[in-house]
């Protein structure tokens, strides 16, 4: 441990601060120092130009996020990029390797699986998401006596998330006594092994992912309700039918909903963890994904440089991704300001 | 509230001429039933397993066995759920799940709303530029910070206790700091003309004009950050070691691969780690709705 926070820990102890808070003490200590310094240079910035008030008043109404920026985000990165060039196992001193770990990634057999794991993932599970997400909201949104139940026993399963969700799903497709099998065996169906085969381990996470897409519905249900009814009216006396009505009034203004949801699914899916921990990686690395794969080498091996090294391929990988989605969707966005629409009304009402 | 925020008359007005007309399912009937079917079916293949899960954690381990797909609720052994309470230590878990969730929630609302209305109401010299960088923040996965954050909590001392948790939700997080931006600005800027007219400094105004009129806001993302903290995997599993201080997913992680077979007792926890959620849900269904349109906001 550095001995300065060391020094400050014994000192915290012989003034019987509790062991429980003892670890925040020079946490604290370095915030107090840190604010002291911020008070006293916005103090004299103040007295030296007294209608600064404004400006001083953004940095300190900022200053909380500022100050996690640099000590979470900034400082973090940077010991990263200088992490993955080194070999530590965070007992001995780190050790200078220069780019070892990255061209060791790029042969690592398993490496290449998880890429091949996350991504399949990825590039499966978003489309089918977004379009069953987007499909349901279209039928939720007839006008019709009781939707609302309907609405919300579809929403339901998305309270169900993180382990609790893939603990039940690993009993719904268990192969012997699973909810699934003895459905599909009542109709004759043999079914197959889910999460215990290599071939089916993906699929059935994919599959489960679907579960929740209760979530994303209630986004693409807000936004249309806020489409202009004056544009279907207007498109309906042009003597457009129901789906030109959904080609060319719903879907364009929709898209950037729509556009919203699959970047953010993209990004989530990438760094999906929970299902492949939970059962270690599944049958010959079926369920090896990326994110996983980084936790099990800097946590479980110690390998933190090697982990760093992975932490930036998926950096790459995720800005390839988000950038491609941007460029391929560029052309069909719609965005109402951009084309000299009137600004939208607020979204958030009264509550 | 009702006059500070438009509330949209123009659709009012539509709706409205709508209703004139007759409902949907008076025009269209032959259609309105193959709706209902499907809507039918769909709730059936949704809200099934989650049945199951129900019925499944009051039936005995032979039951299960025996039971297969049905949710007929043939069983009720109530007692699964005393021996998911008592078989480990539950309620310590509890705690300290409630611990790292409910602190960090007030720690994200404040800090975001301060950043959210700094971004929104004092515009000066480089607020757009930071602004620029906030959003930025967003797209960066949190992995690539994961393994040096862990350096800087083990430097504290912090590893195996509930803090690494906890602190970082102090310093904000882009997403909500964007949600509260984009709440603020459309608030109208005369409160702040006002406030100052009165001699209220910014953050008197800021607590005592603007926050309380941004409740809604505030609800919507604390039910929000609730249900992320409250299932939160990753962290836990990062930075918790000893019995002690683990949080009820990560019991639940090593319960699942303990005890594998017990499958009631796995569902009467993961029931019992979903109720919350639950409560929350059906206490404020409406701000939830609130919240997630947020989410999807442009």
């Amino acid at each position: 441990m550095n001995p300065t926070i060391g020094w400050i820990r014994q000192l915290a102890e012989s003034w019987g601060v509790p062991a429980v808070l003892v670890p925040l003490v020079p946490f604290l200590v370095l915030l107090i120092v840190l604010y002291a310094v911020i008070g006293l240079a916005a103090y004299g910035a103040l007295r030296k130009w007294p209608r600064a008030d404004k400006t001083i008043a953004f940095w300190l109404f900022i200053s909380p996020w500022l100050i996690g920026f640099l000590i979470f985000t900034v400082g973090p990165m940077l010991s990263s990029i200088y992490v993955s060039l080194t070999s530590w196992d965070l007992i001995t001193p780190p050790e200078f390797v220069g780019v070892a770990n990255y061209s060791e990634a790029f042969q690592d057999p398993r490496v290449a699986q998880a890429i091949k794991v996350t991504l399949l993932y990825a590039v499966i599970s978003v489309p089918l998401q977004t379009a069953l997400a987007f499909a349901v909201s279209l039928l939720m949104n007839v006008d019709l006596p009781g939707i609302r139940l309907f609405r919300t026993i579809w929403y339901l399963p998305s309270l169900v998330s993180g382990v609790a969700q893939i603990v039940l799903f690993l009993w719904v497709f268990n192969p012997q006594y699973g909810l699934v099998n003895d459905m599909l065996g009542k109709v004759g169906i043999a079914g197959p092994g889910w999460f215990n085969d290599a071939s089916w381990a993906l699929p059935t996470v994919i599959l489960m992912s679907l579960w929740t897409v209760g979530g994303a519905m209630v986004i693409y249900l807000a936004g249309l309700k806020d489409v202009p009814t004056t544009l279907y009216e207007a498109a309906a006396l042009d003597g457009a039918g129901p789906l030109r009505l959904f080609w060319h009034v719903t879907l364009p203004q929709l898209s950037p909903i729509i556009l919203f949801n699959v970047l953010t699914g993209i990004i989530g899916a990438l760094q999906i963890f929970t299902q492949g921990f939970i059962v270690n990686g599944g049958p010959k690395d079926s369920l090896l994904f990326f994110v996983y794969y980084l936790y099990d080498n800097a946590f479980q091996n110690f390998r933190m440089g090697y982990a760093s090294a992975l932490a930036w391929i998926l950096f790459v990988i995720i800005m390839a991704l988000t950038a491609v989605t941007l460029r391929g969707s560029a052309f069909a966005i719609y965005y109402e300001t951009e084309m000299g629409g009137r600004r939208r009304r607020p979204r958030v009402r009264r509550g | 509230m009702a006059a500070l925020v438009d509330t949209g008359r123009a659709t009012d007005t539509a709706a409205t001429v709508r209703r004139a007309d007759r409902p949907y399912w008076r025009r269209n009937l032959p259609l309105t039933l193959v709706l209902y079917v499907v809507l039918g079916l769909g709730s059936l293949a949704f809200v099934y397993p989650f049945l199951w899960m129900i019925a499944t954690s009051l039936r005995s381990l032979a039951g299960v066995g025996n039971a297969g797909a049905s949710i007929w609720p043939s069983e009720f052994l109530w007692g699964n759920y005393t021996r998911a309470i008592t078989s480990f230590p539950f309620w310590r878990y509890a705690l300290n799940s409630m611990l790292t969730t409910l602190i960090p929630i007030v720690g994200t609302v404040f800090s975001c709303a301060l950043a959210g209305f700094a971004f929104a109401r004092l515009r000066v010299r480089f607020s757009g530029v930071v602004f620029a960088v906030v959003l930025a923040t967003m797209l960066l996965p949190g992995e690539v910070t994961m393994v040096p954050q862990f350096m800087l909590f083990n430097n504290l001392g912090m590893i195996d206790t509930l803090y690494p948790l906890i602190l970082p939700a102090f310093f904000g997080s882009p997403f909500y700091i964007f949600l509260f931006r984009q709440f603020f600005s459309r608030m109208p800027a005369e409160l702040a003309d006002a406030a100052v007219v009165d001699g209220c400094g910014w953050f008197k105004m800021f607590l005592l004009v603007y926050l309380p009129l941004a409740r809604p806001a505030v609800v919507a993302i604390s039910i929000l950050l609730f249900m992320g903290y409250w299932n939160n995997f990753l962290g836990p599993a990062i930075y918790i070691n000893s019995d002690q201080w683990k949080t009820l997913p990560l019991a639940l992680a090593g319960f699942q691969s303990v005890n594998g077979t017990d499958t009631p007792l796995l569902m009467a926890t993961s029931v019992l780690i979903t109720l919350p959620c639950l409560a929350i849900f059906f206490l404020a269904q409406k701000q939830i709705t609130n919240g997630i349109t947020f989410t999807g906001g442009r």
